[in-house]
């Protein structure tokens, strides 16, 4: 038994087709739990007031933008070594979702930002970076569709993951890196003085477990869609020729 | 049962309706796609005779 074994795409369906409905409702549980704890029943904070009920949707949604160009980055360098069809499509299936997540971390962001820091938006180290980051996976999706040969486009994408990448990891450490801006520090940590308050700190790791579950569907579900789009466009090629 | 927000009612509500509306738009259309490239793939197997993949 091998993890390469995966890399049949046969084998891939029959495998994601069985996990789905449990990683689905596991997925749905854990966020109906957490958003709902988060929400309806922490209190507010001494300086944040109601507002740090964002935290909820926030932290793991930009934890998940930038988690989500490192399973692309991988998968990226899986298909560069060893040309692993499913590792391209993982890849190409995952961007949307980060993208979705990487708007949803800026948008809460913003209106987060609003009423405490005065501004929607600031030029800090973090939020530039993060920027960045969504316009790469912008770029991203749009190489995917602008390439007609698949195996091209898988080749382009990759070399483009590896450069994403950097900001990916500046939109994770920019805060420790440039001692500047206004945006925080992690509010997760395994620094108690730094890590939030226990009282909000459990719900935030149900909403992640959410969000990561979330996130494990959205790429079983899309990938299986890319596998099946491979297969059409495969017969389609094959009945034109015959 | 809904909490009282005070005066960062908007800021929070604003929050939770643009994450919860994109989220489910996206796993919405992430179905409707699955689905519709199921169909075209079972009507060019269903012509040519082949099994799913």
């Amino acid at each position: 038994m091998s993890i390469w074994e995966y890399a049949n795409p046969k084998k891939f369906m029959q495998t994601s087709g069985l996990l789905l409905p449990w990683v689905t409702g596991l997925a749905v549980t854990a966020m109906l739990v957490g958003l709902i704890w988060g929400f309806f029943f922490t209190p507010d904070a001494d300086r944040f007031g109601s507002t740090v009920k964002i935290i909820y949707l926030h932290v793991p949604a930009a934890m998940m933008s930038i988690s989500a160009w490192t399973m692309m980055l991988v998968t990226s360098l899986i298909w560069l070594i060893r040309r692993h069809h499913v590792s391209a499509l993982a890849a190409k299936a995952a961007a949307p979702i980060g993208l979705m997540f990487t708007v949803i971390g800026l948008v809460t962001g913003a209106i987060w930002g609003q009423p405490m820091w005065g501004t929607w938006w600031a030029w800090d180290p973090r939020l530039t970076a993060f920027l960045i980051l969504a316009l790469f996976y912008l770029g991203y999706i749009a190489l995917w569709a602008a390439v007609e040969n698949p195996d091209t486009a898988a080749d382009l994408t990759s070399v483009l993951a590896i450069v994403g990448s950097v900001f990916a990891f500046l939109s994770r450490y920019a805060v420790l890196f440039w001692n500047q801006g206004l945006h925080q520090g992690a509010s997760l940590s395994l620094d108690e003085k730094e890590n939030v308050s226990d009282v909000y700190w459990l719900p935030l790791v149900v909403c992640i477990a959410g969000f990561v579950l979330l996130f494990v569907t959205l790429v079983l579900i899309r990938t299986r869609t890319e596998i099946r789009s491979r297969r059409m466009q495969a017969l389609i090629a094959r009945e034109r020729l015959a | 049962m809904i909490p009282d927000l005070g005066k960062y009612a908007g800021a929070v509500a604003w929050s939770y309706v643009a994450s919860l509306g994109l989220i489910l738009g996206f796993v919405a259309l992430s179905l409707w796609q699955a689905r519709r490239m199921k169909q075209a793939l079972d009507e060019v197997e269903k012509r040519q005779g082949k099994s799913d993949a």
